[in-house]
């Protein structure tokens, strides 16, 4: 088979253990990811929505992190914590911040003002509110930006392979130095598929989590 | 009516951070045990800030509230407010809860276990007249109508000696408020709770209220007492004006026919018409004028006439009644 063909079937045969491992790899860094950056994202929407005005520093800051360029900020962490996870993550995580934080306290601030009142009349104590009566019907919000924070990591993951990491990045590298298409396209389009996989499974989630949400052409 | 004192307020005022004027003006009021008290008056007047300050929802800026003889201050807000019905327009139901854990609410914020829980909320359904099929249901799938019943069943749910109610059935149609109104009436005959009503509807406080606090603009106290007492006498240019015309008609539904002595049987009953001793005076009134007729038949609950009554008996009632 000629080299220069768009996908070299045969590399692929003889890299299933690569590419198995590559999409642990891929993965594991992308739940590492949302899951830390969903937890600090919380409680720094909940810090902002309690006291109304570090929202503007807190959104500001985590807007500030999102705009960084991806490439640059993990050349500039990689002196700092060395070619490892901690780095990759310490990046993934920011990117989702600026998401998750905008979006939850959207949600929030979207509860009917009328069920808080409610709430409140009815003797819920603060956290308690927050967390079964404002965060669940934030949920489709919060859905949301995991959907779109989830998909965003899924493609930045590949540039940490920069670094040695990322999953299937390194063989966008690999395919890159070498000249090999192959590589690149295996590496492209299973973070594609991957990213679609798992914003499928999320859109499922979140029917699982609202089924009080009425629903077109069901009563 | 000598009932202890439920819920005082003494020298209350309101004033909100950034307003010049006062919402609530030095208004004191005492609220019997097992009353209905409508708070009522035109938009302004703080009716709904007088309530929400019952529930510690609003902090009075001077003046103190007491709960059965207890400052509410001193007692921890969510004990405060799991100790008090509220309900409120457009029902404020939990949208990701069905119907059974909405009216579960107080309860399970109280601890109770789950089978107490669910006996209570059937005990409940039953008792606002909900079709229990609606329990597994979201608040989205209810009508306007039986989303309030849920409010109030919710209300009820952990037994609290008293109920707040801001304004339930304003947003609800004419028809569904009028069957709400009878269904609180009836509700109330059972169970005695202390009550206070928020409503800018006059027709409504006079329908359902024991007492009546108008309230004018500014959380200024008009005129407190029975619904027959304002229409009666009203205290201020202000308090008439708001109560309308036609004072003497609205009277006579509060009055049933059996408050009132009537006469004996008339020997020819024939083509006369007939009302029942546990109507109201208004509808006597209305079957003379719509039959012509000089005598209306009272009845008993099984139709057999017990005696008669005249336009002028009628109308010497109310006068008794000012005595």
């Amino acid at each position: 088979m000629n080299k220069d063909s768009f996908i070299w079937w045969d590399w692929v045969g003889r890299h299933t253990a690569q590419i198995q491992s590559a999409t642990y790899e891929h993965l594991r860094l992308t739940l590492i990811a949302v899951a830390v950056g969903f937890a600090l994202s919380l409680v720094l929407a909940a810090i902002a929505l309690r006291v109304r005005w570090t929202f503007t520093p807190i959104a500001g800051f985590a807007g500030l992190l999102y705009t960084i360029p991806s490439l640059a900020l993990f050349a500039f962490l990689l002196p700092i914590t060395g070619f490892n996870t901690l780095t990759s993550e310490i990046g993934l995580v920011s990117y989702t911040l600026a998401i998750f934080i905008r979006n939850i306290v959207a949600g929030v601030d979207s509860v009917p003002p009328d069920v808080v009142n409610a709430a409140n009349g009815m003797g819920y104590q603060p956290i308690r509110r927050f967390v079964t009566v404002d965060l669940p019907l934030a949920a489709p919000a919060i859905v949301a930006a995991l959907r779109i924070a989830t998909v965003t990591t899924v493609g930045l993951v590949t540039v940490t392979g920069l670094i040695g990491q990322g999953g299937y990045g390194a063989f966008i590298d690999s395919g890159l130095s070498r000249d090999f298409s192959t590589e690149i396209v295996v590496g492209g389009g299973l973070s594609v598929i991957m990213a679609v996989g798992l914003d499928t499974l999320l859109v499922g989630a979140e029917r699982l989590v609202t089924p009080w949400k009425p629903r077109p052409g069901k009563r | 009516m000598d009932s202890p004192t439920a819920i005082r307020l003494r020298g209350v005022s309101k004033r909100f951070a950034g307003s010049s004027t006062e919402a609530v003006t030095d208004l004191s009021l005492d609220l019997p045990e097992g009353s209905l008290t409508a708070l009522v008056g035109p938009s302004g007047c703080g009716k709904t800030t007088t309530l929400r300050m019952i529930n510690r929802l609003e902090e009075p800026t001077s003046g103190t509230i007491e709960l059965f003889g207890q400052d509410t201050r001193n007692m921890p807000l969510h004990e405060l407010r799991r100790g008090m019905g509220y309900v409120i327009q457009q029902a404020g139901l939990f949208p990701h809860r069905t119907v059974a854990a909405n009216i579960g609410t107080v309860p399970k914020l109280l601890g109770w276990d789950k089978e107490r829980i669910g006996a209570r909320v059937h005990e409940l359904v039953d008792l606002v007249g909900l079709d229990p099929s609606l329990l597994k249901r979201y608040p989205a799938a209810l009508s306007g109508g039986q989303q309030q019943r849920v409010g109030v069943a919710r209300a009820l749910a952990a037994d609290p000696p008293v109920l707040l109610m801001d304004e339930p059935y304003s947003a609800v149609d004419p028809i569904v408020r009028l069957r709400l109104q009878d269904e609180l009436i009836a509700l109330q005959r059972r169970l005695r709770k202390t009550i206070v009503f928020v409503t800018h509807d006059i027709d409504e406080a006079i329908k359902l209220a024991d007492r009546v606090a108008l309230l004018d603009v500014g959380g200024v106290l008009a005129q407190f007492g029975p619904p027959d007492e304002l229409l009666r006498a009203p205290a201020t240019p202000f308090v008439e004006r708001f109560l309308g015309n036609e004072r003497a008609l609205r009277r006579l539904a509060l009055h049933r026919v059996s408050d009132v002595t009537f006469g004996p049987v008339s020997s020819a009953t024939t083509g006369l018409p007939c009302v029942n001793q546990t109507a109201g005076l208004r509808e006597a009134l209305d079957a003379l004028i719509a039959h012509n007729a000089p005598t209306v038949i009272v009845t008993d609950d099984v139709g057999t006439p017990i005696g008669s009554l005249t336009m002028s008996q009628i109308a010497v009632a109310l006068h008794e009644d000012r005595a």
